[in-house]
């Protein structure tokens, strides 16, 4: 958070993490305040969202809640509404809700084809629904960053990770497009792969894993930072990968 | 469709004068809506005598490479609620203008919805300060009351606030309507914060196609944001004093790209009313203001060169303030023009730019 906050973006801006209640989403929702965003932090479940609004909060850093399920399109207009009218215009926003459709995890010959819509409601149209909201006002600003939480699975087709490698290889795709249409505008679309976390998604994924060889969200969270602030080194449109990524000096 | 959108029709007095008597009919508007896709634009030339009719789609032609247009980025709230008094008479409470910190403030209806034209809704229930009132999931107590006119408080905190106004709040809307407007299709291709009590629809044809393609051209895109209040409020001696103030905040990007247009002889095009009224009352100077002029043909633009607007009748607030930039009888013919092409005066329909 520190390294972040030395680098040149201006921190004290709105914005909107999905998935924040928890795991990396949270990190990155406290990493965000702690350099002086307005957070606006989006869950399904109002309780466990609370805390982390609280906990904030009781940091000096301003947080807002909102309970609205991204799978909803219903619900994205709503989400967005609130969070500009609780924290004002999105500068930075960070599409982190995912799911992993149903576990233990299915062959692809085994997953329901309702099953693999829901994954992709989840974690590809849903938040392209949200960007195509935010990321227009971004581009008559002439700046904004828009970041999809994305996974070595977009990339290598792991048996059983069918669904979610799926909609997280479109994910990269959808952002890799953006960018390319809104070159030279000033708004960047990144891919991010956080790299394995000690998180309860991984848990649910990998429940053998052996924890001490998995990253801490908060760790993660830092870098992720420092990718948003550092427009050089992630350019509109680059899959950044977080193990690899150096932090600047 | 096709066949109208094919090449523009140029009219010049004469001509279209013919056409409208051979066809028979008179300046009067379609009503429908248009797919954002689809507007069609009435163009004005405010130097010459020209009216064309184009697809909106050629905008950016339309402007030279000097110009700047000027976009309202307020989103549109779900500004109308049901609510209930202590002894359980129902009313609607249709926001005038943006949420400020716990404090709505808007206007009340009786009984019924949209459906009903807004002058023949039932009085709304008298409510004095101090009166607690329920809205959806919240509580509020009165703190100005006057006439249908109120600010409410609400208890909770902003999170619940805000939580309770969009799942309870529909957007505003009116009886030539029949169906329930989604909040989504109230919203511009480039809205940013929920200020708006309806919206600055001039910008709905404005897709990406046609922004990016404005870019291109050469001609810049700025914002402002401007409470967009109401057009109706079902009392005609509100309506009379309509628009109210109106909360606009415009950034100093904004001021300055007006002033690099000034500089190299471009023109300043506003997208809507909201933006020339925004634009005008700030005299050019960048930061948030209150908007309290009322525009109409006597008043002289300051910054604003050009309009785009949706298609007025004579009679309408909206063409007596297209006064300032066109002479009447230009306008006249513009609407002529409109309406023996069958374009749409819907605030969800066509347009016409004055430049």
């Amino acid at each position: 958070m520190t390294i972040a906050s030395q680098l040149s973006i201006n921190w004290g801006q709105g914005a909107l993490i999905t998935g924040a209640s928890r795991g990396l989403g949270r990190a990155l929702a406290e990493a965000l305040a702690a350099n002086g965003a307005r957070v606006a932090l989006v869950a399904r479940e109002p309780g466990p969202l609370g805390d982390v609004v609280a906990a904030i909060r009781a940091r000096g850093g301003i947080a807002h809640a909102i309970a609205g399920d991204i799978s909803d399109p219903h619900a994205i207009h709503r989400i967005a509404g609130q969070a500009q009218g609780l924290v004002g215009e999105i500068g930075i926003a960070i599409h982190n809700a995912s799911t992993l459709g149903p576990t233990p995890l299915r062959l692809l010959l085994d997953t329901e084809c309702e099953d693999l819509a829901a994954v992709l409601e989840t974690n590809l149209v849903g938040p392209f629904r949200l960007t195509k909201i935010l990321l227009g006002a971004m581009v008559l600003r002439g700046s904004g960053v828009v970041v999809h939480v994305s996974s070595d699975a977009a990339i290598d087709p792991y048996p059983t990770w069918g669904a979610y490698g799926v909609s997280k290889a479109a994910q990269d795709h959808l952002a890799r497009i953006f960018a390319a249409e809104l070159s030279g505008t000033g708004v960047r679309v990144l891919s991010i792969d956080p790299g394995e976390m000690d998180t309860v998604m991984h848990a649910e994924a990998v429940p053998d894993a052996d924890r001490a060889t998995l990253s801490r969200p908060a760790e993660v969270a830092a870098k992720i930072l420092e990718m948003i602030s550092d427009g050089e080194r992630a350019p509109s449109g680059a899959r950044l990968v977080v193990p690899k990524w150096e932090s600047a000096s | 469709m096709t066949a109208r959108y094919a090449g523009a029709v140029v009219g010049s007095p004469g001509t279209l004068t013919e056409s409208i008597r051979s066809s028979g009919r008179s300046t009067q508007l379609a009503t429908d809506e248009v797919p954002r896709h689809r507007v069609r634009l009435i163009a004005i030339d405010r130097a010459s005598d020209h009216v064309s009719l184009r697809p909106f789609s050629e905008l950016p032609g339309l402007l030279r490479a000097d110009d700047l247009v000027v976009v309202n980025d307020a989103a549109t709230l779900p500004g109308s609620l049901r609510g209930e008094t202590a002894d359980g008479t129902s009313f609607e409470l249709r926001l005038s203008g943006p949420i400020d910190g716990s404090r709505l403030t808007g206007v009340l209806l009786g009984e019924g919805d949209w459906h009903t034209r807004t002058e023949h809704r039932a009085s709304p229930p008298r409510l004095d300060v101090g009166a607690r009132v329920r809205i959806g999931t919240l509580e509020a107590r009165v703190s100005t009351s006057r006439g249908r006119r109120v600010e409410l408080d609400v208890t909770c905190g902003a999170d619940s606030l805000w939580q309770a106004l969009y799942a309870t709040g529909v957007p505003v809307q009116y009886a030539h309507r029949d169906e329930q407007l989604a909040l989504w299709s109230v919203q511009t291709s480039y809205a940013s914060r929920p200020w708006a009590a309806e919206m600055p629809s001039a910008g709905r044809p404005l897709t990406w196609k046609v922004l990016l393609g404005l870019r291109r051209a050469g001609i810049e895109i700025a914002t402002l944001t401007h409470a967009a209040g109401l057009s109706s409020t079902g009392d005609d001696a509100l309506d009379r004093a309509l628009p109210w103030p109106e909360n606009y905040e415009i950034p100093e990007r904004t001021t300055s790209a007006i002033a690099r247009t000034r500089a190299r002889g471009g023109r300043v095009i506003a997208i809507g009313t909201t933006v020339v009224r925004a634009l005008e009352a700030s005299g050019g100077e960048a930061g948030s203001g209150v908007a309290r002029l009322r525009l109409d043909a006597g008043h002289a633009l300051r910054i604003v060169d050009g309009l785009v607007s949706g298609l007025h009748v004579p009679g309408e607030s909206h063409f007596e303030l297209l006064g300032a930039f066109a002479p009447r009888d230009r306008l006249r013919r513009a609407l002529a023009l409109a309406a023996a092409n069958g374009l749409s005066g819907h605030e969800l329909g066509d347009a016409w730019l004055v430049v």
